[in-house]
């Protein structure tokens, strides 16, 4: 499709901008362009247009069924933009005195009080402005807690290898080296592999559980005790919450702190840049250390209160505020059991899919019961036929399906990770299945063709190497 | 798969070819960069860095993912493959020519496989 600067025609205007208030002002002349800049000259129809069909070129969950591992695309609900949108939380200036804006700081401290509680952690920032911000100050906690104890040694953070690439890069981010540990048989964490990396320069251990496999470690409270045991803290990637949510606790689990994704578990809008939010709790003994501001009750009211040992800040002002708000309109809809229900949905969803799938003849890289997720192994799809994962997730976009998350966990060589989450119906998954099913009987049959996949799409496939290598990052004008 | 029968390799997926007494040649196999897809970025040491049998002396990014590659000699970097930092799909179209860096100094070389070996723990990995 054409730029909005190929789209123009000079002479063509909109009338969008208001009439500008103040007095012109004349710049010198030594400061003035030699000539107008390129801008593009389009009526405001002509702009609509370009938009929409931007539009029509996107794919949300609100189009169709969007399974991608790991990124927990539900549904958000529409309660959730009513709330965000009222003029109380929206028509606020971010530095009005705080008597001013108590139910603002009512709504904050409602939401933390609430995510301590899923959580069982004490105390929570909701500064972080997502998930990989949030395990870096998460890791940042961890430091400050080793260092205000003169234990300025512990600098390896370990971490799984089967862990999200955020998780060691966020490590390196705060200034610790990363300690690799190889996964079991089963996608868990190998407690003798854990025994051996500890010691006296662990700062901690960074893990999700359940696994990027989809599998809760059944060692987790061993796990969390070897690390203790050797001084190390314990930092729960949250980016998997919605499996157990309302079921199980991280801070019960034996875990210090956690970084929440509210713009997975908790329904508000991702994928499109979000924004997202990624509040970090912790146990008592950190929060001494958390970003400031955080939000405290007294009996004069809500204040914005600095912990007295603070890391500083972590971006401006309260972090993504609206976001905040949506996610707590979503835990307050759903309530006590609705919370735990959505989890069992998710986890119910995913091994219905999984069983379906599996019958269907694809292979699963760890057969059994899964929690929110699983992940499929198409190696042996790929050595029969020539269609790898990537030619099975490039069909899919033909049937107006979003493929799963490919080539991640970085253990299973040709996977293709499935979410589907609770907000999907029974039909859906089932007409899912069916397209899985076409596709896989495609593969056999000519597994070349779908090298050519999708067909039915705008673009075909996108040289991904040019783009990497040759980004054209803005339009220049023809000479 | 292509794994020639003069060269040695590790179980990371790297190949050596001794050059010398202590010097060698080491790049990445044909099943890795069949595996890792079209290569976009290399990231390699710097002349004089000492490179340690086991650990990482750079990495490549794929558009699958980035993966670090191991060193399986201990010794000191005395050339690398200026090529591969403009030109990287050098390695997928032909990975043994592309070798990524020469050392010399070898004090140490882990226990490397030979052709046969090599193919047969891939088979277990596919």
């Amino acid at each position: 499709m054409k730029l909005l600067f190929e789209r123009s025609t000079v002479g063509h205007k909109s009338e969008l901008l208001p009439c500008c208030s103040t007095p012109a002002y004349e710049l010198p002349a030594d400061l003035l362009r030699a000539e107008a800049p390129a801008l593009p000259q389009l009526a405001e129809i002509e702009v609509e247009r370009h938009y929409t069909e931007l539009a029509k070129q996107t794919f949300g969950v609100n189009d169709g069924f969007y399974p991608l591992g790991s990124c927990t695309m539900k549904y958000n609900p529409s309660i959730n933009e009513d709330m965000a949108a009222l003029p109380g939380f929206t028509k606020l200036h971010p530095l009005q005195p705080e008597s001013t804006v108590q139910g603002a700081l009512e709504a904050m401290y409602t939401a933390t009080e609430l995510l301590q509680e899923i959580t069982g952690m004490d105390a929570m920032t909701l500064q972080p402005s997502a998930g990989a911000h949030g395990e870096y100050t998460g890791l940042l906690l961890i430091r400050a807690y080793h260092q205000s104890r003169g234990d300025t040694a512990r600098t390896k953070i370990i971490v799984p290898d089967s862990a999200h690439g955020t998780n060691p890069a966020s490590a390196v981010m705060a200034g610790f080296s990363v300690v690799n540990i190889p996964s079991d048989e089963k996608g868990c964490v190998d407690l003798d592999g854990l025994r051996k990396a500890v010691g006296p320069d662990t700062a901690g251990l960074m893990l999700t559980n359940p696994n990027t496999v989809g599998i809760f470690d059944p060692n987790i409270l061993e796990i969390t005790k070897i690390v203790h045991e050797a001084g190390g803290l314990c930092y729960y990637d949250g980016a998997n919450l919605n499996a157990v949510m309302g079921m199980a606790r991280p801070g019960d689990m034996g875990f210090d702190c956690i970084h929440l994704n509210l713009h997975k578990t908790f329904s508000t809008p991702h994928g499109g840049g979000g924004p997202g939010s990624g509040p970090v709790g912790c146990k008592a003994h950190l929060a001494q250390f958390l970003p400031t501001p955080v939000v405290v009750k007294t009996e004069e009211g809500y204040h914005l209160h600095a912990p007295e040992a603070s890391l500083g800040r972590m971006r401006s002002l309260y972090g993504n505020f609206l976001v905040v708000i949506r996610a707590l309109t979503y835990v307050l809809s759903l309530g006590k059991e609705g919370i735990p229900a959505a989890s069992q949905g998710a986890v119910l969803n995913a091994n219905y899919l999984m069983k379906k799938l599996a019958d269907l003849g694809y292979d699963m890289a760890y057969p059994g019961f899964c929690m929110h997720e699983f992940v499929m192994d198409i190696g042996k799809l790929k050595k029969e036929t020539g269609a790898s994962a990537m030619e099975i997730a490039k069909r899919l976009l033909d049937y107006g399906m979003h493929p799963p998350t490919m080539y991640f966990p970085l253990i299973v060589h040709e996977a293709l990770m499935v979410e589907p989450t609770e907000t999907e119906s029974k039909e859906t998954l089932d007409a899912a299945a069916e397209v899985y099913g076409k596709i896989l009987a495609e593969a056999k049959e000519d597994g070349q063709r779908l090298h050519d996949a999708p067909f039915n799409t705008p673009i075909g496939r996108p040289d991904e190497v040019g783009a990497a290598r040759q980004p054209i990052l803005r339009w220049t004008p023809a000479e | 798969m292509n794994t020639p029968a003069n060269l040695k390799y590790s179980k990371s997926h790297e190949w050596v070819k001794m050059t010398g007494e202590n010097t060698a040649e080491i790049g990445l196999t044909d099943f890795a960069q069949d595996s890792m897809g079209d290569i976009v970025f290399v990231e390699l040491p710097e002349v004089g860095d000492a490179v340690t049998a086991g650990e990482s002396f750079g990495n490549l990014e794929s558009v699958k993912a980035v993966s670090d590659v191991f060193s399986p000699v201990t010794g000191v970097v005395t050339e690398i493959n200026e090529e591969l930092l403009d030109n990287p799909a050098l390695i997928n179209e032909s990975c043994y020519d592309a070798w990524m860096i020469r050392v010399g100094e070898i004090t140490e070389t882990e226990n490397l496989l030979t052709g046969d070996e090599y193919d047969a723990s891939c088979q277990e990995e596919a």
